[in-house]
């Protein structure tokens, strides 16, 4: 069985731990292991490098030496946040020898040889096209409604991100693979809020109502991610959301893995959506 | 023996400042085959020429070298003086001790130095030159224009009324381009048709103007005086000399659904139309690819109709070979597709459109008879957002400034303002660019008189509600606030952009584009509208965007350029050309492969009985630029540049380096 090297990152074994359990069985059953990259660390997500911008290199250049050291040539972060610190730069090094150097020096370890970084929606089409996983998508979600939702770390970064900034489609061909829909809606790239859940909640009240609205007002019955802040401010956040007088909202929050896990006949329980604050579980296969 | 005199300039600080021009000159005069060394304070002028002139006389000089400035600066002002004194010019030649030594270099010995070496190799170039003639080649006095858009007309015009005959080209049905589609023009409002049709009417009757319109450039051969060009005359189906114009099929064709091109695809056509009412000529062409009888046979309404039996289902693009002697292009631009910007709806909403079509919206003669009627739904927009640079000035799309829109949105705010006087007229703006005679006043009063509203700053986004309202996203940098406005139409002011088929008819012609396709002009402050290539001018937005009058204004300067070449009957060339040397040519056509202007081809050298004795290369002195590529190429050395032969090119080398 062939490997992906793994970083879960933070949020996998806390907020967003619905994403861990959903990635990993969606692999099992796909057939392509999944190893944990060993001693790796904080991948600096939103915090480093609006603090000091060598330190948030050394960070994922730390993990990816690790990595290049115990010999994967791809690692899987399924965490959009830490996609983007992981691959943006494995980006730089790759175009910057002189930095390569530097981080050698500062992190005492060598980057013996370039690691791809894959996000969420590129791990699922790649257990489309080179696994067997649409073989086993035997309990399509026929002609369920999502609203596909990338935000920012998930459709932006030159370099990171190969999909068109403004209107990105990557998610489209998992939501057909699953049998699902996806809805024309304008706020696909839109803001959640991303860390102001906590320092600013008044913002992420706003930003999450309007995509919310959004997504309903264009007939989805559930919004589709990939990033755990995301899901977090839409999906934990949405009762603050309901209690601010904004909505009321009663809109599921995906993961596009468990989407993909529940049209694969695994149960809800597996891939975590029993978990969610804002009920998941009316999403399942052959309702219809 | 040669007898070469020296002459260094001072000019005035400029070279005497870091070189000591009196030890220069004292060291020339110590230099092998040298005569006569001097300096001077200002050698260009008319003492200084006096100078040369007297010098080569008194000492009877065989050469001369001019220290002092670049000779792009000099070198015809100091040719003329040696051949006023009865020298060969091309005798003369002169080292740059300005550009490449003083002005580049501090230290005063080592620039001194360095200047001496630079008259040396000079001195021993000037040795091995020989005199050469000015090539005379002949002019047809006829000029093709490409492109029958207001700078085409207005080329071909004064071209026409100066006497010589012209030949117009245009690739479309009609005379009259993208003028023709506008309401009215900036700053006086004054109304595009009725300032531009006159022309096209006068164009197309004067009687030394051959219009050729559907007609296309197929191929250029030939050098400056001496073009061949084919032409390609596109199946019209319609035989325009038997044709009236009465109108009969356009009414009775049953198809009817074409989106109109003409109209920014905001109406519709029939397959036979007439691209506009006041089309030139102003008779119909079949449209072969939605016509029901060419793709699928049958119908043939046109025909049966036809009170003058001119339609000709049967027509064929036809070949033709003018001889011109010179080219002025004019092919115009096109605004850029914006769908790419997905953040602006990408293409897919009705209601966010371009410039163009805003102008047929606002026309008299456009789809909506010169209502202001929003695309999706025919309503009025009661708030209409404007947002400038569109792909320009960004440096994901095009670095460029469009130069046109910032004049042309606040025209379009203020004729909306005219027509609907309850509406709301936003402006985006990164920074507003009026620099012309009457232009700020014209914003100022769009502001100021006809209260468009104007926000410094750029829009994020645009997305339809679903209500059907567009939301437009963006910043107010001058409040320093996020702003939301609620618009029921969105204008987006495209970049201006070079033709599709730009780069492929430049090729075509030889002459050189820029990395976004405008073509290139020979000198982008002194010959701004030649390009490399001899005998081929330009006119208009090809060369870059630009408005109506500095359009109008560069297409009357390529026709007096035109007009200047005509004025002789033989043309005089630089003698710097490449020449064979037909004893070692072994004929292995390399520099016929290698040269860029097709100048070179075989020559068969024949007995007097006509018997081939053998082929050699031969360069047309006409199309040669002296570029030396084929002087690189030659396996047998049989090539060199007259004035620039390997034996003084090496000498110069050895001038420097033996000493």
């Amino acid at each position: 069985m062939s490997e992906l090297g793994y970083y879960p990152g933070c949020s996998l074994s806390g907020g967003g731990i619905e994403l861990d359990l959903s990635v990993r069985a969606l692999a099992e059953r796909a057939g392509l292991g999944l190893r944990e990259i060993e001693d790796w660390n904080c991948c600096g997500a939103s915090v480093a490098h609006a603090v000091n911008h060598e330190l948030a290199v050394a960070l994922p250049y730390r993990t990816l030496a690790l990595a290049a050291g115990q010999g994967f040539d791809e690692v899987l972060a399924p965490c959009a946040a830490c996609f983007s610190r992981l691959k943006g730069t494995a980006v730089r090094l790759g175009r910057d020898p002189a930095l390569v150097a530097r981080m050698a020096d500062v992190t005492g370890r060598q980057y013996s040889r370039p690691v791809r970084v894959l996000n969420v929606i590129e791990f699922v089409d790649r257990l489309l096209s080179n696994y067997d996983l649409a073989a086993k998508l035997g309990h399509p979600l026929a002609g369920l409604k999502v609203a596909p939702y990338y935000g920012c770390l998930l459709s932006r970064g030159e370099g990171i991100v190969a999909d068109d900034p403004e209107q990105p489609s990557a998610m489209v061909r998992a939501i057909h693979a699953a049998g699902a829909e996806p809805v024309e809606w304008n706020f696909a790239t839109e803001c959640c809020g991303a860390g102001f859940s906590l320092s600013k909640t008044e913002a992420v009240i706003g930003l999450g109502d309007a995509i919310l609205s959004a997504a309903a007002e264009a007939g989805a019955e559930a919004i589709l991610t990939g990033c755990p802040m995301c899901h977090s401010n839409l999906d934990m956040r949405q009762q603050t959301i309901n209690a601010a007088g904004r909505g009321p909202h009663r809109m599921p929050v995906l993961y596009l893995t468990e989407l993909l896990g529940l049209a694969a006949g695994l149960a809800p329980e597996t891939l975590g959506l029993n978990r969610h604050f804002t009920d998941a579980t009316g999403i399942r296969a052959g309702r219809s | 023996m040669a007898r070469v005199g020296v002459f260094i300039c001072h000019c005035g600080e400029n070279i005497a400042r870091t070189v000591d021009c009196e030890a220069v000159a004292a060291a020339a005069a110590g230099m092998a085959g040298v005569a006569h060394a001097v300096d001077y304070k200002y050698m260009c002028s008319d003492p200084g020429q006096g100078l040369i002139r007297s010098a080569i006389e008194t000492h009877r000089l065989s050469g001369v070298v001019v220290a002092a400035c670049s000779p792009r600066m000099h070198e015809t002002t100091f040719r003329r003086a040696a051949a006023a004194a009865g020298l060969n010019p091309y005798l003369l030649e002169m080292a740059n001790i300005r550009e490449h030594c003083s002005w580049v270099h501090e230290d005063r010995t080592a620039a001194t130095a360095k200047a001496i070496d630079l008259v040396r190799m000079m001195v021993e170039k000037v040795r091995r030159n020989t005199p050469l003639q000015p090539i005379e080649v002949p002019v047809e006095p006829t000029a093709l224009v490409v492109g029958g858009g207001i700078a085409g007309i207005q080329a071909a015009l004064d071209i026409a009324n100066a006497g010589k005959k012209v030949i117009l080209v245009e690739k479309s049905p009609s005379l009259g381009g993208h003028m023709a589609r506008l309401s009215e023009t900036f700053p006086t409002l004054d109304c595009s048709q009725c300032i531009l049709t006159p022309r096209m009417v006068e164009a197309a009757n004067h009687p030394n103007i051959a219009l050729k319109t559907y007609t296309e450039v197929e191929s250029v051969d030939g050098f400056v005086g001496n073009f061949s060009v084919t032409l390609r005359a596109k199946a019209r189906y319609v035989d325009l000399d038997a044709c009236t114009g009465c109108g009969a099929c356009t009414q009775k064709c049953p198809s009817r659904k074409i989106p109109n091109e003409f109209d920014a695809n905001l109406g519709t056509r029939t397959a036979i139309y007439t691209p506009f009412p006041q089309a030139v000529p102003n008779k119909p062409v079949i449209d072969a690819e939605h016509c029901t009888r060419l793709t699928r046979g049958g119908c043939g309404v046109c025909q049966k109709v036809c009170p003058r039996d001119a339609i000709r289902f049967d027509d064929q693009d036809r070949l033709e070979t003018v001889s011109v002697g010179a080219i002025v292009v004019a092919t115009g631009y096109k605004l850029w597709d914006h769908s790419a910007l997905g953040e602006y709806g990408g293409g897919r909403l009705a209601d966010v459109i371009d410039g163009f079509a805003f102008e047929r919206l606002a026309s008299a003669s456009g789809p909506t008879g010169g209502r202001i009627l929003r695309p999706s739904d025919g309503a009025e927009p009661k708030t209409v957002a404007f947002i400038q640079c569109c792909g320009s000035r960004d440096e994901r799309h095009l670095s460029y400034c469009s130069k046109i829109c910032c004049m042309y949105t606040a025209k379009h705010a203020m004729l909306y303002r005219h027509k609907v006087h309850d509406g709301r007229a936003v402006v985006f703006y990164m920074d507003v660019r009026a620099g012309g005679k009457g232009y700020d006043e014209f914003v100022r009063r769009a502001i100021e008189a006809d209260g468009a509203e104007y926000v410094r700053g750029r829009v994020s986004r645009v997305y339809r509600r679903g209500d059907g309202k567009l939301v437009v996203r963006g910043a107010d940098t001058l409040a320093g606030t996020p702003l939301t406005i609620e618009a029921d139409m969105v204008v987006l002011a495209d970049a201006v952009t070079p033709q599709a088929d730009a780069t492929d008819l430049a090729q075509r012609l030889g002459i050189g584009y820029d990395e976004h396709g405008f073509y290139s002009e020979a000198h982008p402050k002194l010959r701004p509208v030649e390009t490399a290539t001899a005998g081929v001018l330009l006119a208009g937005a090809c060369q870059g965007p630009k408005d109506i009058p500095e359009t109008v204004a560069q297409a009357s300067a390529a026709a007096a350029k035109v007009l200047g070449l005509f004025a002789h009957p033989q043309l005089q060339r630089e003698p710097t050309v490449a020449r064979v040397n037909e004893a070692t040519c072994v004929h292995c056509r390399a520099c016929i492969a290698a040269c860029p202007y097709r100048a070179i081809d075989d020559r068969e050298i024949r007995t007097r009985a006509g018997e081939l004795l053998r082929t050699v290369s031969a360069v047309n002195e006409g199309l040669c630029q002296g570029c030396g590529t084929c002087v690189a190429v030659c396996r047998s050395n049989s090539l060199d540049i007259a004035g620039f032969t390997d034996e003084q090119v090496m000498a110069q080398i050895k001038a420097i380096c033996d000493f």
